[in-house]
């Protein structure tokens, strides 16, 4: 666990600091997830490394003041290597009474709360269901308060631009913010300019949000803050050389799908049914129409999918993005593309389920329904990405496995990785392989279910080419001729080979192999998706206290990499940590002879290093020899 | 892109499939099946360049018996595939086969929205009036009454009426035509020159569940006195001398048959079709003792597909070349060194 803000002390005016965790907390109208994503700027502008993790609600304006529209952005930045948004923060900003009632419990003791107390009114105390002001009854003494009027400061501060009181009050996130800047020495140039910007066609919003911020900074740079409370510094962290930026999951696909489109030299159909958490990803891709993206907003998510598979069958890579109830929806028309044996790219951002969940909250429990979710022996691939920059590379993978066998690639986000940020080493394009597609060309001999011998893909003939017109369909064909047969040995042998091609696949990715430590010990843990960063991070404290622990981290969840079981087998207890209720352990149990261990997390938000450390810590104590 | 094939006459012939058809006999959608076959040539088509797509349901196998491109799918969803297939390559002359089942029960939607957005492809409906592969439940399209296995004492469903759904829709042509017709060809042609999504309902007999249901329109001998077939610019007129026609009744705006030469009516009293009218096609979808046949509505709107390519250049004027390097780097980025 990285140490508490309380590292060492310079003879400098500011303490330094080697890692903080602040947490942004107000209303769903307050800002916070501009404030956020402008601290975060900031912040890997000043060399930090960095982890993002907003946590907004699922109504898009709940009731002002109450609890269950409060919106947090947290961020984790530090002079070292930084895997996750950090557990428990040294600073929470609440902008209201409701925003402090939330997040009070995980703020550290002895940690800094920046409260407005302007937001503390009779009403606003009642509606967070307070029955004394907590800023009075000495309930936050655990923590140093800092409690401060920012409304009036705010109405204060844009007095002189004339705006009217409600536009006026929304810039106390921006007067927040230029206290958060002084008090952790950010530089204000690159949210001056985006406030420009943003606000070009209203000047005065501008003149009005940049006075806020100016002034928030101000006052941390003349106020005399109370005992306990100084300004920070965090050095800048050792990262690898090179440019950057920050990236979301959604992004990182979005551009992950059109580069893997532009190595398979395709063009790019994406139908979509607007969904949270997916839905960015329509946005992103619609504006690539130059890169020959079609998007294609569907009636509903069964159309969505549908023209993804008309699109595929055209000679384009079909591609669809949901959530989980949009994959059950879709579950008929993927079968069709496994049957009929087309390409097809399905992104399923992961949220918490069943039925409508936990819309907005993090979830990874869609691992069953990507595996085995279809009527039938439908055998598809599945994928998940690990990281927001790892959505990137695994979006080229699933266009290069579907194009290359002929099938249907799921790949697994959640929540978490489409909406957290971190600062992203950017490729070098021209230096990714190219995967280049051949569609079939010659009559002779043609049928469309010949197949390569190798990868068992059958030819890719499209609509258009003189010499192969031939019907596909959802109905069993026979294996020679790819005519419709109910043939019960044909039915057999095509169920075999279907099987076989998706089985096949495992030989053209990487093999297993552990992310951290070594092949053999007490301990391997395994995770998958988005719990990359605690699990390593996890491991890697219980490495530095001499543990033998090791991490492995699945991206093939389907087919699962050759050389898996042997790595389960050198170890003497493996633990699988999940965001659900035990989905990965099971089928690791069903394909390997290994009596693996469950962690399951159902909360809707990302485990916490301490929950992990202590689990482990657990299974390495039973197991202790 | 493909070599192109020899310049060559095409016929019926090199339209059909070695697949041996495998409806009941008697069927209606044989004679559908030869009307396509036939029409086809005539239009300049060409086997690779043209694709039928359908979902499930007897009409739906007719792309098997299609010596062309075809695509069999899954129920209800043709109109959604066809879609991304037009939009994936919008040279094709994309037809979707489709039925009352399929298309105005479990794909509806899809329907509707194909309709709507106007895509630029062919949608027959065979109307049978009956769910025919899953042996004889009643349909949408049944009337109330219907005795079936799934409605021992009738059906008690209000049917829809196919083209009134098209319209309100806001399809851009809708025409309608029976199985046996000798005018079938001349919808299909009809359907297949519009640009936009043509609705083609097409009357068909299912002689195993529904033996008859048309038999007063279709009949040799009944038929003329129950088809109007309509002619844009001509007064719409019918029965075996053309001495029906339809007059607009001002006080219910509605239209009713009479008889020229009875009770004081003459051919100036009948309504001259106009298939740009959309009020006028809404009344001829459900008319009173007779069924409006040919191309009830025909008006050019805009084309999605075409809509789709003026955006992606207009994308490409505004944005430049695509260029993946400046992609990744838009907005703030930094460098450690």
């Amino acid at each position: 666990m990285e140490p508490s803000a309380a590292a060492r002390v310079q003879p400098s005016p500011r303490e330094t600091l080697d890692s903080v965790i602040i947490r942004f907390a107000g209303d769903s109208g307050d800002g916070m997830q501009l404030t956020g994503s402008q601290f975060t700027t900031a912040t890997a502008d000043a060399g930090n490394d960095l982890s993002t993790f907003p946590d907004f609600p699922a109504e898009i304006r709940a009731p002002a003041g109450t609890t269950y529209g409060v919106s947090g952005y947290q961020i984790h930045f530090a002079s070292h290597d930084v895997q996750t948004p950090g557990d428990a923060p040294d600073v929470l900003v609440a902008m209201n009474p409701a925003a402090l009632k939330v997040n009070s419990e995980v703020l550290k003791t002895g940690g800094l709360l920046v409260v407005n107390s302007g937001a503390f009114t009779a009403n606003n105390l009642k509606k967070a269901g307070y029955e004394v002001n907590p800023l009075e009854d000495g309930s936050l003494d655990r923590f140093r308060v800092l409690a401060l009027d920012v409304t009036k400061m705010t109405l204060d501060a844009v007095k002189e631009v004339g705006l009217g009181s409600k536009d006026a009050n929304r810039c106390k996130n921006m007067w927040t913010l230029g206290l958060m800047y002084w008090l952790f020495g950010r530089e204000r140039d690159q949210t001056v300019g985006w406030l420009k910007n943003k606000f070009a066609k209203r000047p005065k919003l501008a003149e009005a949000n940049i006075a806020a911020l100016n002034a928030g900074h101000i006052y941390g740079e003349n106020a005399e803050l109370p005992h306990g409370i100084n300004a920070y510094q965090v050095p800048s962290a050792n990262l690898a050389p090179g440019e950057y930026r920050n990236i979301s999951g959604n992004e990182a696909t979005a551009w992950g799908l059109v580069t893997g489109a532009r190595l398979a030299g395709l063009e790019v159909m994406y139908g979509s049914y607007p969904i949270t958490p997916a839905s960015s990803l329509l946005h992103n891709l619609a504006r690539l129409k130059h890169f020959g993206v079609t998007t294609f907003q569907a009636e509903d998510e069964i159309a969505a999918v549908a023209a993804a598979v008309g699109a595929s069958f055209g000679g384009s890579i079909g591609v669809t993005g949901t959530s989980g109830p949009g994959v059950a929806l879709k579950s008929e028309a993927i079968g069709l593309a496994i049957m009929a044996e087309l390409p097809l790219v399905i992104v399923n951002v992961q949220r918490g389920g069943p039925s409508t969940g936990l819309p907005t909250k993090t979830e990874q429990s869609d691992l069953f329904q990507a595996v085995w979710g279809r009527n039938g022996d439908a055998p598809l691939v599945v994928l998940a990405a690990a990281t927001p920059g790892d959505c990137y590379y695994m979006a080229i993978e699933a266009i290069r496995v579907a194009a290359t066998y002929m099938t249907p690639v799921i790949l697994l986000t959640d929540g978490y990785l489409a909406n957290s940020a971190e600062p992203w080493l950017l490729p070098d394009v021209d230096a990714l392989k190219p995967f280049p597609v051949a569609f079939h060309q010659e009559p002779e001999g043609f049928h469309p279910f010949s197949r390569d011998e190798e990868t068992l893909a059958r030819v890719w003939a499209v609509p258009g080419t003189p010499g192969l017109e031939h019907r596909i369909g959802g109905l069993e064909k026979d294996r020679s001729t790819g005519h419709i047969s109910y043939d019960p040995h044909n039915h057999h042998l095509m169920t075999s080979v279907r099987h076989d091609k998706i089985a096949g696949i495992a030989r053209d990715v990487a093999p297993a192999k552990v992310d951290q430590g070594d092949n053999h010990g007490d301990l391997l843990v395994v995770g998958w998706g988005s719990t990359y960063g605690s699990i390593r991070q996890a491991v890697s404290v219980l490495r530095e206290k001499g543990h033998q622990v090791s991490h492995l981290h699945l991206r093939n969840i389907w087919p699962l990499p050759e050389g898996l079981g042997h790595l389960l087998d050198s170890f003497h207890t493996v633990l699988v940590p999940e965001l659900n209720n035990g989905q990965l352990v099971k089928l690791l149990r069903a394909e390997y002879p290994v009596d693996a261990v469950s962690l399951p997390r159902v909360t809707g938000l990302p485990f916490r290093i301490g929950g992990l450390i202590q689990a482990m810590e657990e299974r390495l104590h039973g197991s202790a020899i | 892109m493909s070599p192109k094939s020899p310049k060559k006459e095409y016929t019926r012939k090199d339209f059909a499939s070695d697949q041996e058809v495998r409806w009941c006999p008697g069927c209606g959608d044989y004679a559908i099946l030869a009307a396509v076959q036939r029409t086809l040539p005539s239009l300049g088509s060409t086997p690779e360049n043209t694709v039928f797509i359908s979902g499930i349901g007897c009409s739906s196998r007719f792309p098997y018996y299609m010596n062309t491109y075809g695509f069999h799918t899954i129920h209800g969803r043709a109109p959604a595939i066809a879609t991304g297939l037009k939009l994936a390559n919008p040279k094709l002359d994309v037809w979707v086969i489709t039925g009352d089942g399929d298309g105005l029960s479990i794909g509806g939607n899809h329907l509707l929205h194909v309709l709507r957005r106007n895509i630029d492809l062919q949608i027959m409906l065979f109307n049978n009036q009956i769910y025919g592969l899953t042996k004889g439940q009643y349909s949408p399209t049944s009337q109330v009454g219907k005795v079936t296995p799934s409605s021992p004492l009738g059906s008690i469903d209000q049917p829809m009426v196919p083209a009134r759904f098209a319209l309100g829709a806001r399809a851009t042509f809708v025409a309608r035509a029976f199985d046996t017709s000798k005018k079938l060809p001349e919808a299909l042609s009809a359907a297949r020159e519009h640009k936009g999504a043509s609705f083609i309902e097409i009357l068909q007999n299912c002689p195993v569940f529904n033996d008859g249901v048309f038999d007063l329109i279709t009949d040799r001998k009944t038929g003329p006195a129950y088809q109007l077939w309509l002619e844009h610019g001509q007064p719409m007129k019918f029965g075996a001398n053309g001495e029906k026609g339809l007059r607009l009744k001002p006080e219910t705006l509605s239209l009713e048959v009479v008889t020229i030469g009875e009770d004081g009516v003459t051919e100036q009293d009948i309504v001259v079709h106009d298939e740009t009218n959309a009020s006028l096609a809404w009344m001829l979808t459900d008319l009173p003792e007779v069924v409006a046949l040919g191309v009830l509505y025909r008006q050019p709107g805009p084309v999605y597909n075409e809509s789709i390519a003026t955006q992606r250049d207009l994308a490409e004027d505004r944005f430049g070349k695509p260029d993946l390097h400046a992609l990744l780097r838009q907005g703030h980025t930094w460098t450690v060194s």
